[in-house]
C-alpha cells in the first residue's frame, strides 16, 4: 500500500497547463522529483499540500481520498512541506519558528532544541529568522516540517544554498528519516543527491510525467536527458 | 413607469459620476500598485477649489474647470506621487494605506482651514438647458454628467488599448522591473496615472457637488463607493467598474424611490455602498494563502513578565502621585488619553503584532459605549461591553477575513459605516441626533483617572502576555506567512477571528470607560471618520509596543483641545499629523522607538 497516491492531477492556469494528467504514488524511503524548470514540480507539491486545488484528479493519503481537504486539515494527517521560495517566520527567532510548529500539534516546545540540533542550526537558535543565511533559513523550514512528527515529507529544494559537508550530512538526515518510516519527496537540482539517496525518481516535463524508475534507469534514459538538454 | 424612467436616468446620471471617480481610482491603483485611500479626498478639496474659482472669484464655469480638472488636480497628484507615494513602492498594503490615510486626514484638515464651515451653493452646468424624455426631464448637468462618464469611458478605454503608454501601463502593472529593461519608466508612468487619477477625482467631485453638497467628509467618502465599484471589477477591469458604478447609482436611487421614507431608512440609503461592499466582498472567492518569499519586521523588544510588572507598577505610581497634584479638569484630560490608549492598545495587538490593518477599531469602542449606557453604566457592564464588541468582532472577521490586505483594511472601513449608519444611529443605539446619559463609576476625576491608568496597565500587560505566548507567536507566525502556517495544521482563518474579536474587546472596553468618562456619547462621537486620526496616532506613537499606545493615547485626547484653543493653528496640526503619518509609515514602531533606541544608545 502506498502512503501516497496522486491520480491524474492536472492544473491549469489559465491557458497555461501547469501539471498534466499526472500519477505517480510514493512509499516509505526517498522519492526524487526531477524535471526542468517550469517543469510542475513545486505546483505538483502544492496540490499534494493543499495550497492549490487541482484542475482535475484526486490525491489519496493511506487510500484516504484528500483532495478537498485544507492544508491544516493535511498537516494532521501527516504531510508537511518545505518551500522553494523561503517561507520562515523572519519576524520570529528561529527557536520560536520551531516552537510555533510543536505548538500547533500540541507537542511540548521542549523538543525545539532537539530538532534544531538535528538539523545542524542549533547555533543559529536566538536569530531572528530573516536574518540567517539562506541554506540555514531551508534547513530551519526542515526543522519545522518535522516539528509536526510528518509520515510524508516534501522537500523543495533543500540543498540550495548548502555546501558540500552540509550536503552530505543532510543526505545522512534523510537516510534518519526514511528509518524512522517516514516517506520523503525530494524536489532538487543536485543531481549526485538525487543519484545518491533516492530509492525511486520521478522525472517531470512540460507538466507530464516522461518515466519513472530507479536513479540507474533514469540515468540511462534517452528522453530525460533531451529533456535537460533541451 | 415615469416614475422609474425618471429615476433610472438619475441613477445613470449618479452612476455616471461614480464612474468618473471609480475610473480613476482604478488607473492609479492599477499603474502604481498604491491604493490611494485620499482619492475622494482629492475630489473634495478639487470641487472646494471650483467653488472659489467660480462661484467666489467669479470665474466663468467651464474656464474653472479647465482650471481645476486640466491643470490643479494633475500637478497635485503629481506632487503626491513624487513626495510621498513613490518612495512607499513595494512597500507592503498596511504602510501604503497609511500614507493614503494621512494624505486624506491632512486634505480635510487643510480644507476646513482655507474654507472654514458655511454652506456653499454651487451652479449646475448648462442649467438653463435641458431635455424631456417622455415626462421626464433630464437637465444640463445631467447631460453634461452623463457626456463625461462616457467621455471618460472610452478615454480611457483609447489610452490603455490604444497608444504605447497604455500597453506600458499595463505591461507595469504585471512586472515593473521587466517592464524597466523595454525602455519604459514605471516612475513617469506611475505619474502620469497620479496626474489622471487626480483629474478624475476632480472632475467626478465637481459633477456630483449639486447632489452631495459642498462637504469635507461626505465627497471624502466617495471613495468608499468608488472602491465598491472598483472591487466589482477586482480593482482592474475598467469596464466591470464601469458597470459597477452605473449599478451602485441605480440602486441608490431607487431606494429613494421605493423604500419607506422612515429615518431608519433614510440612514440606510447611506449605507448603501457600504452594504453592497459586503455583498460583493462576500461574493469573492476566498482568498488564496499567498506564497512568496520571507517577510519579517523588527518589533521592539518585548519586556519579560518581570519587567512588564514593574513597568506597570512604576506607571500607576507616577500616576497616583499626579492625580493628586493636577486639578479636576488635566485629570478629567489625561483618564481620557488613556482611555484612548486602551483602544490604541487593541491596535498594537490587531496591526502591531498581527499585521491586520483595520479601519473601524472606533466603531467597536461605540459599541462598548453604547452597551454601558444602555445597561446603566454599573461596573459589570463594562464587562458587558467589551463581550458584546467581541461578539461583533467575531462575526465581521468571519466576513471579512474571506480577503485580506487591502481588501480587508477597506471591507473594515466599510463595516465602520455600516455600523455608524444602521447600528449606532439607529433607535436601538443613540438615535440620528440622540445621545445617551451614562452614570460615571467615579464622580472625582482623580479616581477616574487612577482607574484608567489601572486599565491601562492591566491591559498592556495583558497584551505583552499575549505577545509573549502561545497566541501571539501564533499571530506573528501568520502575518508572515499563512501559507506555512496552514502546511503546519495551524487554522489560520481561526487565529485571524479570534486575533480581530480579542482587538475588538479591547475597543469595546475603552468604549464603556470613555462613556462613563464622558456621561453624555453619542453617535457623533464614534462616527467612521474617527477612525483616521486613530490609526495615524497608532502609527506615529508606534503601533507595535504598549509605550507607543499611551503616548498616542496622550496625543489624541490632545488633538481637540489644540483644535478648540487655537483654531488657526488646528488645520495646520492636522496637516502636519498627515504629512507625519505619510513619513513615518515606513517605521511602524514609531517615535516610541525612537525614544528607545536614543535611551539605549547613550547607555551603551
Amino acid at each position: 500500500m502506498s502512503t501516497l497516491q496522486v491520480q491524474g492531477v492536472t492544473v491549469r492556469f489559465g491557458e497555461v497547463t501547469a501539471v498534466n494528467d499526472v500519477t505517480l504514488s510514493v512509499d516509505v524511503g526517498v522519492t526524487g522529483l526531477i524535471g526542468p524548470n517550469g517543469a510542475g514540480k513545486t505546483t505538483l507539491f502544492d496540490v499534494i499540500s493543499g495550497l492549490r486545488r487541482p484542475s482535475s484528479g484526486r490525491v489519496l493519503l493511506d487510500s484516504t481520498d484528500i483532495t478537498s481537504r485544507s492544508p491544516h486539515q493535511r498537516s494532521r494527517l501527516g504531510v508537511a512541506r518545505t518551500f522553494q521560495r523561503l517561507e520562515v517566520f523572519g519576524s520570529l527567532t528561529v527557536w520560536e519558528n520551531v516552537v510555533v510548529a510543536l505548538e500547533s500539534r500540541r507537542r511540548p516546545s521542549r523538543l525545539a532544541g532537539g530538532l534544531l540540533e538535528r538539523v545542524g542550526i542549533a547555533e543559529f537558535s536566538s536569530n531572528q529568522a530573516d536574518t540567517v543565511p539562506t541554506g540555514a533559513a531551508r534547513l530551519l523550514e526542515l526543522a519545522r516540517a518535522l516539528a509536526t512528527d510528518p509520515s510524508l515529507l516534501l522537500l523543495d529544494e533543500p540543498s540550495s544554498g548548502l555546501d558540500r559537508a552540509e550536503t552530505d550530512a543532510f543526505g545522512a538526515l534523510l537516510r534518519e528519516l526514511v528509518g524512522e518510516g517516514r516517506a520523503v519527496v525530494l524536489v532538487e537540482h543536485d543531481m549526485d543527491l538525487v543519484m545518491n539517496y533516492c530509492d525511486v525518481v520521478h522525472v517531470l516535463n512540460l507538466g507530464r510525467l516522461l518515466t519513472s524508475g530507479s536513479p540507474e534507469e533514469i540515468r540511462s534514459h534517452e528522453g530525460v536527458r533531451e529533456a535537460y538538454l533541451g | 413607469m415615469t416614475a422609474l424612467l425618471a429615476y433610472t436616468i438619475f441613477g445613470l446620471v449618479t452612476g455616471g459620476a461614480y464612474a468618473v471617480v471609480a475610473g480613476g481610482l482604478v488607473l492609479t491603483y492599477s499603474t502604481s500598485k498604491v491604493f490611494n485611500v485620499g482619492h475622494g479626498a482629492i475630489g473634495m478639496v478639487m470641487a472646494f477649489l471650483y467653488w472659489e474659482l467660480a462661484e467666489n472669484r467669479g470665474l466663468p464655469q467651464w474656464l474653472a474647470l479647465l482650471l481645476v480638472v486640466g491643470v490643479c488636480a494633475p500637478l497635485f497628484g503629481l506632487l503626491i506621487e513624487r513626495f510621498i507615494m513613490r518612495r512607499l513602492a513595494g512597500a507592503p498594503v498596511g504602510i501604503t494605506l497609511v500614507a493614503g490615510v494621512g494624505v486624506l486626514v491632512g486634505l480635510i484638515g487643510a480644507a476646513q482651514a482655507i474654507w472654514p464651515p458655511e454652506a456653499r451653493p454651487v451652479r449646475p452646468f448648462l442649467d438653463q438647458y435641458g431635455i424631456h424624455i417622455g415626462q421626464s426631464f433630464v437637465s444640463g448637468h445631467d447631460l453634461v454628467t452623463l457626456a463625461c462618464a462616457v467621455l471618460v469611458a472610452g478615454g480611457l478605454y483609447f489610452l490603455l488599448n490604444r497608444t504605447r503608454t497604455g500597453l506600458a501601463m499595463r505591461a507595469c502593472v504585471d512586472a515593473p522591473e521587466l517592464a524597466a529593461l523595454y525602455g519604459t519608466r514605471p516612475q513617469r508612468l506611475s505619474a502620469l496615472s497620479w496626474a489622471i487619477g487626480s483629474s478624475l477625482a476632480a472632475l467626478g467631485g465637481i459633477l456630483l457637488t449639486p447632489v452631495v453638497q459642498l462637504d469635507y467628509v461626505t465627497m471624502t467618502l466617495l471613495v468608499i463607493t468608488a472602491y465598491t465599484a472598483a472591487l466589482v471589477g477586482r480593482l482592474r477591469s475598467l469596464p466591470l467598474t464601469f458597470v459597477g458604478a452605473l449599478g451602485l447609482g441605480l440602486v441608490q436611487s431607487y431606494a429613494v424611490a421605493y423604500l419607506p421614507s422612515s429615518p431608519f431608512w433614510i440612514s440606510f440609503r447611506v449605507a448603501i455602498p457600504a452594504l453592497l461592499l459586503f455583498v460583493v466582498l462576500l461574493a469573492m472567492p476566498q482568498s488564496p494563502l499567498r506564497i512568496g518569499g520571507v517577510r519579517g519586521s523588527r518589533g521592539v523588544a518585548v519586556p519579560s513578565g518581570l519587567a512588564t510588572g514593574v513597568g506597570a507598577a512604576l506607571f500607576l505610581g507616577v500616576v497616583v502621585v499626579l492625580a493628586l497634584l493636577v486639578d479636576t479638569v488635566v485629570a478629567g484630560q489625561l483618564a481620557l488619553g488613556l482611555v484612548f490608549g486602551i483602544v490604541l492598545l487593541s491596535m498594537v495587538l490587531l496591526t502591531g503584532y498581527g499585521g491586520v490593518v483595520s479601519l473601524g477599531q472606533f466603531t467597536f469602542v461605540g459599541v462598548g459605549a453604547v452597551t454601558v449606557a444602555r445597561l446603566g453604566g454599573s461596573p459589570w457592564t463594562l464587562v458587558a461591553g467589551s463581550l458584546v464588541a467581541a461578539a461583533i468582532g467575531a462575526v465581521i472577521a468571519l466576513t471579512a477575513l474571506r480577503v485580506s490586505g487591502l481588501y480587508l483594511a477597506l471591507a473594515t472601513l466599510g463595516f465602520a459605516q455600516l455600523m455608524d449608519k444602521l447600528v449606532l444611529q439607529s433607535p436601538i443605539a443613540f438615535g440620528v441626533r440622540g445621545s445617551l446619559q451614562v452614570p460615571p463609576l467615579f464622580s472625582s476625576s482623580a479616581a477616574q483617572l487612577v482607574l484608567a491608568a489601572s486599565l491601562f496597565a492591566l491591559v498592556g500587560a495583558g497584551v505583552l502576555a499575549v505577545r509573549r505566548g502561545r497566541l501571539g507567536r501564533r499571530m506573528i507566525a501568520v502575518k508572515d506567512s499563512s501559507a506555512a502556517c496552514a502546511t503546519l495544521g495551524m487554522n489560520v482563518r481561526w487565529i485571524r477571528v479570534w486575533v480581530f474579536s480579542l482587538s475588538a474587546a479591547i475597543a469595546g472596553l475603552a468604549g464603556g470607560l470613555f462613556a462613563q468618562l464622558r456621561e453624555t456619547v453619542a453617535a457623533s462621537d464614534f462616527q467612521l471618520f474617527n477612525n483616521l486620526p486613530l490609526l495615524l496616532f497608532a502609527v506615529i506613537a508606534g503601533v507595535t509596543s504598549v509605550s507607543g499606545a499611551a503616548l498616542g493615547g496622550l496625543l489624541l485626547m490632545l488633538l481637540p483641545v489644540l483644535q478648540s484653543g487655537f483654531p488657526a493653528f488646528a488645520g495646520a496640526a492636522v496637516v502636519l499629523l498627515g504629512v507625519a503619518a505619510a513619513g513615518l509609515a515606513r517605521d511602524p514602531n514609531g517615535l516610541m522607538s525612537w525614544f528607545f533606541r536614543a535611551w539605549s544608545w547613550r547607555r551603551a
